[in-house]
């Protein structure tokens, strides 16, 4: 009875498990195809990179001497000096625009994570074509509202538009990190009677913390290599000052008014100023995964 | 201490009705040899081995820990998906090495299937989508085979009856124990030798659980099944066979005992087991 009743599914398995067979052989073949069609894309993505990444390094370490990190650039035409003021200047600048929106990035991250109202919508619709719009837009705005009020160039119009710039990128990328925690979480403070406040301050922030980092160090490291809003806010200056209020020197204006000029050590200099650049902003990249990484290790 | 070489057709009281059914094929349908499971070097696993006998259930018991869960999945190569795993010793599918380069992984999972804690069935899919998926990615295009494996499937797993009206409705529109029952048919629509059942009702409420309980001793005649499960009444009603794992030293998994369900829960030979099904432990 039990072999009679067999026979239809047996008579099935053979020929499922036969087509499957095929099937798997026919997939080999172009399977092979596929991955090799991916690895040809990742070559045509890789070598933009890489080219850039070699010229520029290659351009630019030439300029490297101690006098590129340590001298006040000099006038054309004489030989010698560096970027020093170019860099700190650059250091403050990058410093407190993160300083005043790494705060708020991260409290309106956390508000569009935890509220779904529609004040969340219209603050994620708004963060979203910030993020879209160009970034000189924001210089101009910022020349219209701190620089033409103030009277003079300085840093602070500067900070004000690289943290507008970073705002939307530190927002969206702090409520992502914020959402990845397990709600099990939430709901497990919840139900000890922790106010809502408390858990995401106690809990739900500090679980987020390698995916906080992460963006805040992106948010950071998309705005510093920035040049247009630079233009209308900080202007550049050839000498040395610590005061915001001022104009300074900052690395992009390096590059972008030393690199058209027609005197070769100015032209080297702006390629040591780029290559500064590349190299920040890859350590800030590579150094917030480690970051991440180490935390997320900890934790386990 | 344990002996592996136990075979199946020793095995006493395993038959329900003796008269009726000749003991089961003595090839066994899998076979385990000092199987070892490592992940980044860390042993979960060590050292199993036993047999998969043909058409029966063979239920995996031991406390959380025991390593039962990483055990099962190495029989059909989900470990491969995990950076770090290493399945070592040997894992034979009738003479097919499981793990030796002879059978690529998709074909060996549609010969050994998977059934999961939760039910998974594919949200986007109707519910004949979803039954006939694992086909349909396996190449087969024929209607009427479709139609008629969907058929077969549902039926076995009891769920033709309430959802052959409604073909084309979304899964998610089932409950969490019709929903189980899809992922069975699913399954089984491939036509496995090997069905793995990974704690099959931890989610789902007493009635879902006994329909399904009752459902794993019909489907026996169809394929073999291997069953996970934390709750050892379960282990006593559904399987035939039973394999009890512990927590070793350095908190890697071994075999302790594998007998006969009668025999392991009734008599056992190692005091562990005895300790564990009277529940004074685990």
């Amino acid at each position: 009875m039990t072999l009679m009743a067999l026979d239809p599914i047996i008579a099935r398995r053979i020929e499922i498990h036969s087509i499957a067979e095929r099937t798997v052989q026919g997939r080999e073949r172009r399977a092979s195809v596929a991955v090799w069609a991916c690895r040809a894309c990742l070559i045509v993505v890789l070598i933009p990179l890489v080219a850039i990444l070699f010229y520029v390094a290659s351009r630019g370490i030439a300029a490297w001497n101690w006098a590129f990190f340590s001298h006040l650039p000099t006038p054309a035409g004489i030989p010698g000096g560096g970027v020093s003021n170019a860099i700190v200047g650059s250091l403050i600048i990058d410093g407190v625009a993160a300083a005043a929106a790494v705060p708020f990035g991260v409290a309106g991250g956390l508000f569009l994570a935890e509220s779904d109202g529609p004040v969340a919508g219209a603050l994620r619709f708004a963060a979203d074509v910030l993020s879209g719009l160009p970034s000189i837009t924001i210089g101009i705005f910022a020349y219209a509202v701190i620089v033409k009020i103030q009277g003079h160039f300085s840093a602070v119009s500067a900070s004000f538009a690289l943290g507008v710039l970073m705002l939307p990128v530190i927002m969206r990328a702090s409520e992502t990190a914020i959402r990845s925690v397990p709600r099990e979480l939430l709901e497990g403070g919840l139900s000890l009677g922790a106010r809502r406040a408390t858990v995401a301050r106690k809990v739900v922030l500090p679980a987020a913390l390698p995916g906080l980092i992460t963006g805040v160090l992106l948010g950071i490291a998309r705005a510093a290599g920035e040049t247009a809003p630079l233009l209308f806010t900080v202007i550049g200056s050839q000498y040395w000052n610590l005061s915001p209020t001022k104009p300074m020197g900052a690395l992009p204006l390096v590059v972008f008014q030393n690199g058209i000029q027609a005197y070769p050590d100015l032209v080297k200099t702006a390629w040591g100023a780029a290559l500064f650049l590349v190299v920040m902003i890859l350590v800030l990249s590579v150094g917030s995964r480690l970051v991440a990484a180490r935390l997320r290790k900890v934790r386990r | 201490m344990t002996d592996p070489m136990i075979k199946p057709e020793l095995a006493p009281g395993v038959a329900a009705e003796p008269e009726l059914v000749p003991p089961p094929s003595p090839m066994p349908v899998m076979q385990l040899r000092d199987v070892s499971v490592a992940f980044s070097g860390r042993p979960a696993v060590r050292n199993v081995s036993f047999d998969i006998p043909e058409n029966e259930v063979t239920a995996l018991i031991g406390p959380s820990g025991s390593g039962k869960t990483t055990l099962l999945r190495s029989l059909n190569r989900m470990h491969d998906l995990v950076r770090g795993a290493e399945v070592s010793g040997s894992i034979l599918l009738g003479d097919i090495d499981v793990y030796g380069g002879s059978i690529s992984p998709t074909l060996l999972r549609s010969r050994v299937g998977m059934v999961f804690q939760r039910p998974n069935p594919f949200p986007t899919m109707s519910i004949y989508d979803n039954v006939t998926s694992g086909l349909r990615f396996n190449g087969v295009r024929r209607k009427a085979l479709l139609e008629e494996a969907a058929e077969s499937a549902l039926i076995a797993a009891a769920l033709w009856d309430s959802v052959k009206n409604r073909m084309k409705a979304h899964a998610s529109t089932l409950s969490g124990g019709e929903q189980q029952r899809l992922c069975i048919a699913r399954a089984l629509a491939v036509e496995p030798r090997v069905l793995l059942m990974d704690e099959p009702t931890s989610s789902l409420d007493p009635v879902a659980t006994k329909r399904i309980e009752e459902l794993l001793g019909e489907l026996k005649d169809r394929v073999s099944i291997v069953i996970v499960t934390h709750n050892m009444q379960q282990a006593m009603r559904v399987s035939d066979t039973c394999a009890f794992l512990l927590m070793g030293e350095d908190r890697a998994g071994e075999l302790v005992e594998y007998a006969a369900t009668t025999k392991l829960f009734g008599e056992p030979d190692d005091p562990r087991t005895a300790d564990y099904v009277n529940g004074r432990f685990g």
